[in-house]
């Protein structure tokens, strides 16, 4: 059973009666990078999270194409600032394994794999905390790639990081949408946006103003606000 | 001044000479506070954990009373004890009174609510970090407390350093309900309480320097073990 599309149907989180996002209508499907952008505030994360489960949906239909307990299983999520555990840098990979009861030596093994993948592995035994920046986001995704997701979401992974690290993980994302997980990753780096994108979704004060191909939204968006964002202009 | 000096004295020539008494009622001690704080641990760290990664609706309310526990007054705890475990109270047909049992219960009492308090401290703000991605990740609420008292356990240690530093030189409470018998419930504090009363104030402050002694002692063991200030923040 494929986890795939999604089926969004007028969801909406609140936290404290304030909506967040929402009401959003969406459907994802298909492969590749989607990228979601919008201005401060719009509700970038606030979706990203109620997608993934860990927001509250206050209204409204979240509905994959398994059931949900699966959905949550086959999905992951990295965080902006990423949650580094107190453990060794190959530990805090082979955590999630060790969560599904994968055995030890397996689940180090395969850690090992990605520690090495993300370029990670002098520091395999080094405590996590010990990592720069980069280094945490790069373990970060090599944390919830292990798993082997269908899909993956991020949430601005590259946010006050700059030059190498930033080349090095959006190749690992494309490395990872080319093998089939499919991704969606909120940014506020238009470039960003530009080098990845396969499908743009365009977010303002909680709504999804536009959404569709990348190449069709970056060279002929639809309404005022893309546009102005597009432009460069301050859109509130 | 002379007084403290001959307690040096006396402290140093007991160790010398391996004094059988003195060799028993340090042993005792040990065996007495350790099996207290092991015992205490296994019952305030899940607490702590559970309290941190749980919300129910007395949390508070259950936070706050262990808080005001770690200050409760030992004498106390032995006098309840004491009341429970007398032969005509509800537990006197074990016959526990008097015996090293007695006195560990009464230090485990003492001491719970001291290592579960300063434990939640630590495994609250861990829990404020690890929050959002254990909930990404599906961690099951017995994985979740699992995986807080693996990544404290240095804190966790410090927690149980502080509640053994109570048990080893709480006298209160075990006078109470061990009542210092010779040969069966005599302790360091419990012996340097009845020295002192005598006015052997040299044995007195001989056993002191002994138990100080002891204190560190553990405690630099047990750094040593959990290699604390060799590798890592946590």
């Amino acid at each position: 059973m494929t986890l795939l599309p999604l089926n969004v149907r007028g969801a909406v989180t609140r936290r404290r009666g304030k909506i967040l996002a929402g009401p959003i209508d969406v459907r994802l499907e298909g492969m590749g990078i989607t990228i979601v952008i919008g201005p401060n505030g719009s509700g970038k994360t606030s979706l990203l999270r109620m997608l993934h489960g860990i927001a509250r949906l206050s209204e409204g239909g979240i509905e994959w194409a398994c059931p949900m307990d699966e959905a949550r299983k086959r999905q992951a999520f990295v965080f902006q600032r990423p949650v580094v555990l107190h453990r060794s840098v190959l530990a805090n990979v082979a955590f999630p394994l060790r969560l599904r009861g994968v055995a030890r030596g397996v689940a180090r093994e395969r850690a090992m794999a990605w520690v090495r993948r993300v370029g990670l592995d002098e520091m395999a035994d080094r405590p996590g905390t010990d990592l720069s920046g980069g280094e945490s986001q790069k373990l970060a995704i090599a944390r919830a790639l292990v798993i082997e997701p269908d899909l993956v979401f991020l949430d601005e992974p590259c946010a006050s990081l700059d030059g190498s690290a930033i080349r090095e993980i959006e190749a690992l994302l494309l490395e990872a949408a080319a093998s089939g997980t499919r991704i969606v990753m909120s940014t506020h780096d238009m470039g960003q946006a530009r080098r990845l994108a396969d499908e743009i979704w365009f977010l303002h004060r909680g709504r999804l103003h536009e959404s569709g191909p990348a190449a069709n939204f970056l060279t002929d968006p639809q309404t005022p606000s893309a546009r102005a964002f597009l432009n460069g202009d301050i859109v509130e | 001044m002379n007084d403290l000096w001959d307690g040096l004295v006396q402290a140093g020539w007991l160790v010398i000479t391996l004094d059988p008494e003195l060799v028993e009622i340090t042993l005792r001690s040990l065996q007495v506070t350790l099996t207290a704080l092991v015992i205490a641990c296994f019952i305030a760290f899940p607490v702590a954990a559970l309290l941190s990664v749980r919300r129910f609706r007395l949390r508070r309310l259950v936070i706050a009373v262990l808080n005001a526990l770690m200050g409760l007054p030992p004498v106390v705890v032995g006098l309840i004890v004491y009341v429970l475990l007398s032969r005509s109270g509800p537990f006197g047909v074990l016959g526990l009174l008097f015996t090293p049992t007695a006195m560990i219960i009464a230090q485990v009492i003492i001491i719970v609510p001291l290592i579960a308090s300063i434990a939640h401290q630590s495994l609250r703000d861990l829990w404020a970090q690890y929050h959002d991605l254990l909930i990404s990740m599906n961690a099951t609420q017995g994985q979740r407390i699992r995986a807080l008292l693996w990544d404290a356990r240095r804190a966790l240690l410090t927690a149980a350093l502080a509640g053994f530093g109570r048990a080893i030189g709480e006298v209160g409470a075990i006078m109470i309900v061990g009542g210092n018998i010779d040969n069966a419930t005599r302790v360091l504090t419990t012996a340097i309480a009845l020295e002192t009363g005598r006015g052997d104030f040299a044995l007195a402050l001989g056993l002191g320097f002994v138990l100080i002694g002891l204190a560190v002692a553990v405690n630099l063991a047990i750094h040593r073990l959990g290699r604390t200030e060799v590798e890592g923040r946590w």
